[in-house]
């Protein structure tokens, strides 16, 4: 690439980060670094559980965020795309990176359950109601993200993307009923055992509480960092397109000399 | 918009009838589908005849992508595309026709298949009105969901993956409520049971038929 037409690529957007999301990431680091201390050294292990209690403080908090902020983000997100009066890139991007934060923080409300689950019920994976859901809008929101992975034009992709959003945000309840049903009809006693539940309080709730506001604050920044390299992605696209043109016609130009003479 | 409907499925069904697609890959795999669970389940014909309900509706959904790639790729060559969203027809008719034709074909496909399970797995069905049922909602769903991801889908090279990836998870409780139903109307069953199950495959339906009718206008729009 000669260094004349790199002069000619659009302006970067924003290159630095802004300090808005420095903050955020340094409380969010903050907070996370002051629940995993108080988790693991501070609280009390459980009376019946023991030091298996201490996966309480993340896992309630990965999971608040993968299945209700971060998908209702993107569900929210693409039905003000696909509302014209507010279509705007904005929304589509704020929505792909909702949902791809979304699907780190669900991989890992699967992981910590799973842990959890094998020295309580014994095995790594219970087709329990609440884990089958969890793992149905996994691979929905895999499959929004393979869908955004097809090139196409931003607003084609845009468009498309938020209808698949649309169509999985329907279906979510309609999920989370049936497989409810599906354990519960057949099935006298569920896995979760009631007496299992520990009644929380001192240090522990506390912790528990600090541990939503740490995640849902690392969410926010992951998302914002996200938002910005979606940014930066599609300058990067356009650029390289204008760039390898623009390569394209001087070559074109030196042969047309090249006949010419 | 139901003239429309009747004239886009007629359209539909016309072609199927004389390529012969359905009839002559589809249902044969429906029935190769239905040999390999056999083979997978060993020849205990006891666990066959419990796995039935479940076999049944897995054979379905697989027909369905099936069903429903058949249904885009007519679209998808000589221009058929443009000429459908230039032909005037309200976007909910052509939705409704659409969806009606695959429909059809898989009422035919579950009778075959129904057929399949009873004589290869043993299958004994006490209560036929509710297995009647089932296939009849589901039917729907299926094709109703299928259609509009299918149309989504119209326009992407990769659809011959993308396809059941994005629609297999969506249709996951027709699987669930199907197979409740049906295990609910075989023998030994709680037909209780499976009214509930019919209550939430017409909660299905009407939630996506509803979407459909309103939205796919915009999706046939933007593929």
């Amino acid at each position: 690439m000669s260094p004349d037409t790199t002069t000619a690529h659009p302006p970067a957007p924003a290159v630095r980060t802004s300090w808005t999301v420095r903050i955020v990431g340094i409380v969010a680091l903050a907070a996370t670094t002051i629940t995993v201390w108080l988790g693991l050294w501070v609280t009390p292990p459980d009376q019946v559980q023991g030091d298996l209690v201490r996966l309480v403080y993340i896992h309630p908090g990965l999971a608040w965020v993968a299945l209700y902020l971060a998908f209702g983000l993107a569900a929210a997100a693409s039905l003000l795309y696909l509302w014209p009066r507010t279509r705007s890139l904005f929304w589509d991007r704020l929505a792909a990176s909702a949902v791809e934060v979304g699907v780190v923080f669900n991989v890992c409300t699967l992981i910590s359950g799973s842990i959890w689950g094998r020295p309580t019920w014994g095995v790594w994976w219970a087709w329990d109601a609440r884990l089958t859901s969890t793992a149905v809008l996994l691979i929905l929101f895999l499959g929004y993200m393979a869908l955004r992975r097809v090139p196409a034009e931003p607003e084609v992709r845009a468009k498309r993307s938020a209808f698949v959003a649309l169509f999985a945000a329907v279906d979510i309840p309609i999920v989370h009923f049936s497989v409810l049903w599906w354990k519960t009809l057949h099935q006298g006693a569920t896995v979760l055992n009631p007496n299992l539940s520990p009644t929380i309080h001192g240090s522990m709730a506390w912790t528990l509480l600090l541990g939503f506001v740490a995640l849902t604050l690392v969410f926010v920044w992951m998302l914002l960092v996200r938002y910005r390299i979606g940014v930066l992605e599609d300058w990067l696209g356009v650029g390289e397109l204008d760039v390898a043109l623009r390569e394209r016609q001087a070559e074109g130009a030196t042969v047309d000399e090249g006949e010419a003479a | 918009m139901w003239r429309e409907t009747v004239l886009v499925a007629g359209k539909d069904l016309r072609i199927e009838a004389r390529s012969r697609v359905a009839l002559s890959q589809v249902a044969p795999f429906g029935i190769v589908a239905l040999v390999l669970f056999a083979f997978a389940l060993g020849p205990d014909r006891a666990l066959m005849a419990k796995g039935a309900p479940g076999l049944f509706w897995v054979a379905v959904l697989f027909c369905t992508v099936l069903a429903i790639q058949r249904s885009v790729s007519v679209e998808s060559v000589d221009g058929a595309r443009d000429g459908l969203r230039l032909s005037g027809l309200d976007p909910a008719g052509v939705f409704l026709g659409k969806a009606a034709a695959v429909a059809v074909q898989l009422v035919v496909l579950e009778a075959l298949l129904g057929v399949g399970v009873v004589l290869l797995y043993g299958a004994r069905i006490d209560v036929p009105w509710l297995i009647v049922a089932s296939c009849a909602l589901g039917t729907v769903g299926l094709a109703v969901t299928g259609t509009l991801y299918g149309a989504l889908s119209a326009g992407l090279r990769v659809r011959e993956t993308l396809l059941p990836f994005l629609l297999l998870p969506i249709v996951a409780p027709v699987l669930l409520a199907g197979t409740r139903i049906w295990q609910a109307a075989m023998a030994g069953g709680v037909p209780a049971d499976g009214t509930q199950w019919l209550r939430l495959l017409v909660m299905f339906d009407a939630v996506y038929l509803a979407l459909g009718v309103v939205i796919y206008g915009p999706i046939m729009e933007s593929a």
